[in-house]
């Protein structure tokens, strides 16, 4: 039983919610991993680092570039005769691409899951997180999307494995690359950072984020937001925490000026400390939080990057 | 152009669920349903579509027990011009879906497929990817704009990183994020008119698909309760109960 883990990865090496998904595959067994892309010899070198995987697959071809769903489920399907389980981290190239494999190898995916219990059972959250599912596959594949905030990472280095040039043979399947606006931030990635300060509705405005920045850097946080507050443009897309947004389970999370919706809490809930700065002593968030101030967050604000500076 | 729309009847996405205590499920006798508010999002965009005139008919389609009826009946509200009913008893999980699905696009022919990006009941975010890789169409996921010219559509996704953008070539299967746009309320007189608009019910063996789940529940658990936590006077009693208490900082 091998299982074959599809790698995302940038200029720092291989992300951490794929190393997640490597601490969730190699529950079951021999782990190979799947660095796709162009030009991707040295992320298929990082690859060969992390321990725990054994061989590392390299697809590199220019079709592959920009990790479109069609071409990347193309070269999965053509990969997965000799896997018995093909994993992802439930990223946005996880989402878009296993799906699809999935269905052309004629199985149901399981999506975001939350555990192994064994080959072919698996815990995932359903209803924002408010149950967990405990689900059995009966097909004689998996399809697996992994939620990296319920699984350690791997770590980058430690292994050394093989590293083998893969064929790519990808038809056109009518789609194409046009371009990327992506947020461009010093900051460390929502679901890799220890520290998340996410604002909300209560921040009444974009620029008013600014106030969070003093406290990020001192924490070396990453800044999140509610729905509420990337809906009204205060911050970009890819800030949203939540049940459809990004899962987050750090080791601190400090909600500001947020309520406490349930779709919120789903994508928080499991942050090991979680601190709420609201001035309604009623909000739903003080019901999770370990820490609650009551106070307006205008004055707490700049008071805690004040008291942070003196440590 | 034909658009058709898949459309999921779910529990609300206020309610609250609770686990049955004997495992076996959410509660979900008498809680409030409604269609799963992505839904909602893509029949608006099929019905700006129509509006701009690139869209000629839209087709609605929901999957289960005779009360998705009523999850048709708000899209012919919203704008939908006829309803389809695939009715079935079985649990229907996303493979059987996509396959349902694939089967009324053969006999429809639309030249495109607006759907939610996840339903929030069982969030499985699959059911769009899975009907594209079905009919060897491209897919746009997690869409928060889309333009159609001509025979492309040209779809902004959001990613984990900010946005990219797709050209597809049509026939094409987009799915919705919730910042494509903001669904509006059906208004009365357009619920009245919603009334006289044909559903027609068929069953999952009239499309020669067999639904049967692949995937089986064993149990649902709650989660873990989280402790109840202390109020904190001031600033500097939270940042020093972080740094001697919870030692995070
Ligand atoms: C299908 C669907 C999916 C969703 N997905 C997500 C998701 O992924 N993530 C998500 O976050 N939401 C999601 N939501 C939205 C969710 O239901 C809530 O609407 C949203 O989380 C509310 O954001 P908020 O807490 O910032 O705003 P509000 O609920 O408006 O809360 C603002 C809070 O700020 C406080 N406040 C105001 N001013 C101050 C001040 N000066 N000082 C201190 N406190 C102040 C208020 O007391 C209030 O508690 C989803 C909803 C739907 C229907
Ligand atoms: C473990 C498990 C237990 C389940 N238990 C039950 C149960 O007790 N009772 C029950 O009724 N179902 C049950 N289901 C089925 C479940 O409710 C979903 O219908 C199925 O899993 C589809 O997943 P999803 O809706 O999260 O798909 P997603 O891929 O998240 O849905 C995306 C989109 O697909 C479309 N879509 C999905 N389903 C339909 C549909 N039926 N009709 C029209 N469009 C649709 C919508 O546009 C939706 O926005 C269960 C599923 C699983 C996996």
């Amino acid at each position: 039983m091998t299982a074959l883990v599809l790698l995302e990865f940038d200029a720092a090496g291989i992300k951490q919610p794929s190393r997640s998904a490597v601490a969730a595959a190699a529950k079951l067994g021999e782990v190979h991993a799947l660095v796709a892309g162009e030009g991707v010899a040295a992320a298929a070198a990082a690859a060969a680092k992390l321990p725990g995987v054994t061989k590392v697959l390299v697809a590199d071809a220019p079709a592959l570039a920009h990790a479109l769903a069609e071409p990347m489920a193309s070269l999965l399907v053509a990969l997965a005769p000799a896997y018995s389980h093909l994993f992802a981290a439930a990223t946005a190239v996880g989402k878009n691409v296993l799906p699809r494999v999935a269905a052309l190898l004629d199985v149901q995916p399981v999506s975001d899951i939350a555990g192994v219990v064994d080959a072919d059972q698996f815990v995932r959250p359903i209803y924002a997180g408010n149950a967990l599912a405990t689900v059995k596959s009966a097909d004689a594949k998996k399809v697996i999307t992994v939620r990296a905030a319920s699984f350690d990472p791997v770590a980058a280095e430690g292994g050394s494995a093989a590293i083998e040039n893969v064929a790519v043979a990808v038809a056109d399947a009518g789609s194409r690359f046009v371009g990327a606006e992506l947020s461009k931030s010093e900051r460390p990635e929502l679901t890799a950072a220890r520290v998340v300060i996410s604002g909300g509705r209560g921040m009444q405005a974009g620029e008013n984020f600014r106030l969070l920045e003093p406290i990020a850097d001192k924490l070396g946080a990453a800044v999140g937001a509610s729905r509420a507050a990337v809906d009204a443009g205060f911050v970009p897309n890819d800030y949203q925490v939540g049940q459809t947004g990004k899962i987050v389970a750090p080791e601190l999370y400090v909600a500001v000026g947020i309520s406490g919706a349930i779709q919120h809490l789903a994508g928080m809930k499991d942050s090991k400390v979680i601190v709420a700065i609201n001035k309604d002593e009623e909000a739903p968030i003080f019901q999770v939080a370990d820490y609650g101030l009551v106070a307006d967050l205008f004055t707490a604000l700049p008071e805690l990057a004040a008291e942070l500076g003196k440590g | 152009m034909k658009i058709l729309v898949p459309v999921k009847r779910v529990v609300d996405y206020n309610v609250k669920v609770r686990v049955k205590v004997d495992g076996t499920g959410v509660e979900t006798a008498g809680v409030k349903m409604s269609m799963n508010p992505f839904d909602e999002i893509a029949v608006e965009e099929a019905v700006r579509l129509k509006e701009k005139g690139v869209a000629t008919e839209i087709v609605a389609v929901s999957m289960g027990i005779t009360a998705c009826q009523e999850t048709i009946r708000t899209a012919l509200a919203m704008g939908a011009d006829r309803g389809i009913l695939v009715e079935t008893d079985v649990e229907l999980q996303p493979l059987a879906v996509a396959k349902l699905l694939k089967a009324l696009v053969d006999k429809e022919a639309p030249g495109l497929v607006i759907m939610g990006k996840q339903a929030i009941d069982d969030d499985m975010n699959a059911t769009g990817q899975m009907l594209a890789a079905l009919l060897g169409w491209p897919q746009g996921t997690f869409a928060s704009k889309l333009t159609i010219d001509g025979t492309t559509a040209s779809v902004t996704r959001e990613v984990d990183g900010g946005l990219e953008t797709v050209a597809l070539a049509l026939p094409a299967v987009v799915t919705a994020d919730l910042r494509l746009n903001e669904p509006r309320y059906a208004s009365l007189p357009n619920i009245m008119k919603a009334r006289k608009k044909s559903i027609e019910t068929i069953k999952p063996a009239d499309l020669g698909v067999d639904p049967a789940p692949r995937l089986t529940l064993v149990s649902v658990a709650e989660p873990a309760k989280r402790k109840a936590g202390v109020r904190v006077a001031s600033v500097a009693e939270l940042v020093a109960k972080l740094r001697t208490e919870a030692k995070v900082i």
